[in-house]
């Protein structure tokens, strides 16, 4: 996994060079990434597309939500394309979001959409200013 | 990076093709051209273009935090004197603790806070202890701050091309 998280390559056995490189064998390399993306150890992989790289946006949002109503709007917020990741934290905001899209238009109409099919109010914090990203976790 | 350019029509179909993830095939990139009637020449060639270009930042596995055992996922959030944030948010940023650092409005009431730092660790008190650092660093220019703990991962799929 740690090999994994800084770049793939692209050639036409990537799975034989990445193995290679640490000393597996290319059958082994496949079968225990799908067996981590099946138990959860692994959300993703693949490329990482970057939004504003082709002319879209992210912006984090966050809503309050009823503990009544958190699974029913769960359902709702995850559904719509856009949304990319989507937490739970213990604050009176409990609910926090990214929209990613195609075109930065498309955050309002997105977070439009969402007030309207959940009747709560959502607060859109977008980027001002990125100050760095960096840190990979050591597995 | 240069100016976004929107992708063409290819490179949306592998953009669409491998949103979910990389085909687990010996050969995915030849895999990906079958299904989408080109050379994996090409796709291979469209793909590093993206790569140098940004609009894939790389190809790689993106690990639960949970599962690796990294159980405490705090965002925490300051409120900094706006004359101060530029130069003080490069130094939360430098951190190599801190895995993402944001400027964003406040919102107030419900949210006065302009910094965000994101910081994992292990247990919780990993977490306050790195937040002290960051709180040592900021000093008298940061009027407020909070730690919003993470409690469940409900989606996490990344981008996802509409329609």
């Amino acid at each position: 996994m740690n090999a994994l998280q800084a770049g793939f390559p692209v050639l036409a056995r990537p799975y034989a060079a990445a193995a290679k490189a640490i000393g597996m064998a290319e059958a082994e390399l496949i079968t225990r990434l799908g067996r981590m993306l099946d138990d959860g150890t692994l959300t993703r992989f693949g490329p990482m597309f970057d939004a504003e790289a082709i002319g879209g946006a992210f912006c984090l949002c966050a809503m309050q939500v009823p503990a009544d109503r958190f699974d029913g709007v769960v359902a709702i917020v995850n559904a719509m394309p856009e949304v990319a990741h989507n937490y739970e934290r213990a604050h009176p905001l409990n609910m926090w979001f990214v929209l990613a899209t195609e075109r930065p238009e498309l955050i309002d109409v997105a977070v439009a959409r969402i007030e309207r099919a959940t009747g709560l109010a959502v607060v859109a914090l977008p980027k001002e200013a990125e100050y760095f990203i960096g840190l990979r976790l050591a597995a | 990076m240069s100016a976004p350019l929107p992708p063409d029509s290819v490179d949306r179909r592998i953009m669409r093709a491998t949103q979910r993830g990389l085909p687990l095939v010996a050969r995915p990139y030849h895999a990906i051209a079958a299904d989408l009637g080109i050379t994996a020449a090409e796709v291979m060639a469209r793909i590093n273009a993206m790569l140098a270009q940004g609009a894939i930042r790389r190809i790689a596995a993106v690990p639960n935090h949970f599962a690796l055992g990294y159980r405490a996922n705090g965002m925490t959030v300051w409120d900094v004197a706006d004359e101060r944030i530029d130069e003080l948010g490069r130094l939360i940023g430098a951190l190599e603790f801190v895995s993402h650092c944001y400027r964003r409005p406040r919102r107030p009431p419900i949210w006065p806070y302009n910094l965000f730092a994101m910081v994992h660790g292990k247990e919780r008190a990993d977490v306050e202890e790195k937040a002290k650092r960051i709180g040592a660093i900021l000093g008298d220019a940061a009027r407020a701050h909070e730690i919003l703990y993470s409690t469940r991962i409900l989606k996490k799929t990344g981008l996802r091309l509409a329609g």
